[in-house]
């Protein structure tokens, strides 16, 4: 049964940033997480990636800056997301210029690391 | 076994939330219990008591207030969420001056916090949709 208290926690995201607004709620899930004192990491899979473009620009579209709140996660204690090595390539990404430090892992990696946590939540 | 259920899709869109209160039925019936339910992003229209629908298809919101009524389980709508799809309960509708609540009062409007409680007290946490 479970036991209240410290869980850990791989947050999943797989939406590119501004197409629709499961980006935003799943970061703000990530946030909240970490404030509240929970054990966090974060996992950029597929066409989540796309987050992590440097020099985002959402001023015409009216909406947050992805890439600055992405940037204010050092704040809240998560220092390193763990990105999908094959969709970073895909995208060409260069993950040097993203707005968080990132670890790249293959999949094997990444099976190994999801199998490691209380709870995974998919975005 | 305790889980949780986090339900991201609309429930016109779809069949995720039918999906996630039929499983918490099933769970229930099987012996487990559910903690809490909670709605995100467009999820949070599964509250919605303003919809119609025609009459050979069901409403959306009648399996969740089943499952509150039969089984008393915790049905919590993201306020960030709620506000930006117009989901209100009288307070949050006084609080910005709207007409009227607009959710089912069997739901309740809450923070995020709630979700990483669910976490924090359940086995398991599910995802429907997204």
């Amino acid at each position: 049964m479970a036991q209240a208290g410290k869980k850990t926690v791989l947050i999943v995201l797989r939406h590119s940033p501004y197409g629709s607004s499961l980006a935003k709620a799943s970061l703000d899930v990530a946030l909240a997480t970490a404030a509240f004192e929970q054990s966090v990491d974060l996992l950029f899979l597929g066409d989540g990636v796309l987050q992590l473009l440097p020099e985002q620009d959402s001023h015409s579209l009216g909406i947050k800056n992805f890439g600055r709140q992405l940037a204010s996660l050092p704040l809240y204690d998560i220092n390193c997301a763990y990105v999908d090595a094959e969709a970073a390539a895909r995208y060409n990404l260069d993950l040097t210029k993203a707005p968080v430090e990132t670890r790249v892992l293959d999949p094997k990696k990444m099976h190994q690391l999801m199998v490691g946590y209380d709870h995974l939540l998919g975005f | 076994m305790i889980y949780s259920l986090l339900v991201l899709s609309s429930p016109i869109s779809g069949q995720c939330s039918r999906s996630a209160a039929d499983f918490a039925q099933c769970a229930i019936a099987r012996g487990h219990s559910i903690h809490r339910v909670f709605f995100l992003d467009a999820g949070t229209m599964a509250s919605s008591v303003n919809g119609v629908f025609p009459q050979d298809e069901s409403d959306p919101v009648r399996p969740w207030v089943r499952l509150a009524e039969q089984h008393g389980v915790d049905l919590v709508i993201c306020i960030s969420s709620a506000l930006k799809h117009g989901m209100l309960d009288q307070v949050e509708a006084n609080r910005h001056e709207r007409p009227g609540p607009t959710i089912n009062s069997i739901f309740t409007i809450s923070g995020l916090g709630q979700l990483v409680d669910a976490c924090a007290h359940s086995d398991r946490l599910i995802t429907f949709g997204g």
